[in-house]
């Protein structure tokens, strides 16, 4: 992991310093479906992360491992991706809301 | 009184056949793995069922599966680690080992002995022995920081030797088995950028791997001694800012079709098909969405493509005479990988989130069939024993 240590470990710096760019969201945004969010976890974040979360071509996404980022820090990169990686922003698929509820879930590791 | 005899012994025989399973061959058999429940369901391609289901096979997503040369056993690699050996006839696991913390796939050597893994953790590749499962040779994929790297893309090539490549270091390695004792193993360094996959053409001839970290893919022809790493398709983006990419393309099954190989472009709508002579670009084809798989038809009539989340409901099916999309049909949500039946004149789609695999004619494009199967992703029908690189 030459290349994405390194990356790894400006990006959640870069993140504190631009702070966080996940704002409180707009309340026209729509009503946030825990199941379909789940299942695209499991299902399509865990493509790359793994299915149980331990990882595989990403970092696991297991609660132990994300301890060291808050819960915004893991929405910011949800939302905007880790540049020089596979991992890609999800923005344009959803909301900050979204974004905040996956890394919660996952901080808590409470993913169903 | 002989002939009583004779009379006796096959009604004898005749009693034991009957009781012992029905006979029957593996050709029609293939795999389904079902992701999500770490199982696998076995079918039959010509009566178009499931015939039995093997449970207990740890993390499966991104399982694959090889066959042995007699096509009686399918190796299953997961995510985990896994490798479990099924007996397709009897419907069962023989034995499983975890051989890894993290693997993603796997390849069977042309001689049907050596099975050998691909892992992310520890990064490198380990090899077995197809029988017992016990390990023969274990090479960690340290690039030249003497740090560990995943290993992605590896295949068997003709002759007992596997290739892959060091997705963190940027080098393609060959491990090669044909002498006594401990592999040889021929590094190529400095191929670029973060190489997410590789494969082989049908003939064993060209080692191509696709890079993610910049525009460009890696050619090695392996008829030319020394091996030599040559990139191509450079700069296919032209500069332009790629999608997000939200699903890895695979290289498996890209294929050769008459004269031209489709590619995936990174992060773009399109297909890339390159003259498999000089390997020069020869046209872009406009496709529904990221191609994630491009199956060619056996014989090369046609190509079809399944596209990364969110386009993942949609098949486009490329005519290879006019390089064109000739059908474009939506079988449902998260369409995972295709397989086609041996000849191709069939094709199997798995889609996952609405739990079926679903038939089509590869000549009409009408649906046929389709089977229940839990969270489906890849399928694999034994007549993959007989190719090289599968």
């Amino acid at each position: 992991m030459r290349a994405n240590s390194s990356i790894w470990r400006w990006w959640p710096s870069a993140i504190l310093t631009f702070g966080l760019a996940v704002a409180p969201a707009a309340a026209s945004e729509r009503p946030l479906d825990p199941e379909k969010l789940g299942h695209l976890v499991r299902q399509d974040c865990g493509g790359c992360h793994g299915l149980t979360l331990k990882g595989g071509l990403g970092k696991p996404l297991t609660a132990e491992h994300l301890e060291q980022w808050s819960r915004d820090q893991l929405a910011f990169i949800i939302l905007n991706g880790v540049p020089g990686t596979p991992m890609p922003g999800w923005r344009a698929l959803m909301s900050e809301d979204e974004a905040r509820w996956i890394a919660d879930v996952l901080k808590r590791g409470t993913l169903r | 009184m002989t002939r009583w005899f004779s009379a006796l012994l096959v009604c004898v025989a005749m009693v034991a056949s009957a009781s012992a399973a029905e006979v029957r061959g593996t050709g029609a058999i293939g795999v389904v793995i079902e992701r999500a429940s770490g199982s696998v369901l076995l079918v039959d391609t010509v009566a178009r069922a499931s015939i039995g289901r093997v449970e207990q096979l740890g993390d499966l997503s991104h399982a694959s599966v090889v066959f042995s040369p007699d096509q009686r056993h399918a190796f299953v690699f997961g995510r985990d680690g896994g490798l479990s050996k099924i007996d397709l006839l009897a419907g069962a696991l023989v034995q499983r080992i975890v051989q890894g913390g993290n693997a993603i796939g796997g390849a069977i050597s042309d001689d049907g002995a050596l099975i050998a893994v691909s892992n992310y953790e520890p990064g490198g590749v380990r090899v077995f022995d197809a029988r017992t499962l016990s390990q023969v040779a274990d090479i960690p994929a340290l690039g030249p920081d003497g740090r560990a790297s995943k290993t992605v893309g590896l295949v068997d090539l003709p002759g007992r030797r596997f290739m892959y490549a060091l997705y963190d270091a940027g080098e393609i390695w060959m491990a090669d088995f044909s002498g006594k004792g401990a592999p040889r193993v021929e590094k190529l360094p400095g191929i670029g950028k973060l190489p997410y996959d590789g494969n082989v053409t049908p003939d064993g001839r060209h080692y191509l791997a696709g890079l993610f970290g910049e525009d460009g893919v890696v050619h090695v022809d392996l008829w030319q001694e020394p091996l030599r790493a040559r990139r191509i398709l450079d700069n296919y983006g032209r500069g332009e800012e790629r999608l997000p990419v939200y699903k890895m393309p695979h290289l498996e099954g890209w294929g050769s079709a008459g004269d031209v190989m489709l590619l995936p472009a990174i992060g773009r709508h399109e297909l890339i098909a390159v003259d498999k002579q000089d390997f020069r670009e020869v046209a872009r084809i406009p496709t529904y969405g990221q191609p994630v798989f491009a199956v060619v038809r056996p014989g090369g009539r046609h190509v079809w493509i399944n596209f990364a989340h969110p386009l993942n409901d949609t098949v486009d099916v490329i005519d290879t005479m006019t390089m064109k999309v000739v059908h474009r049909f939506k079988p449902g949500p998260a369409v995972l990988h295709m397989e086609f039946t041996a000849r191709g004149h069939e094709v199997w789609v798995s889609v996952r989130d609405a739990n079926r695999v679903q038939i089509y004619d590869a000549a009409t494009f009408a649906k046929k069939a389709e089977i229940e199967a839990k969270a489906p992703s890849g399928i694999f029908f034994t007549a993959r024993a007989t190719r090289i690189g599968q």
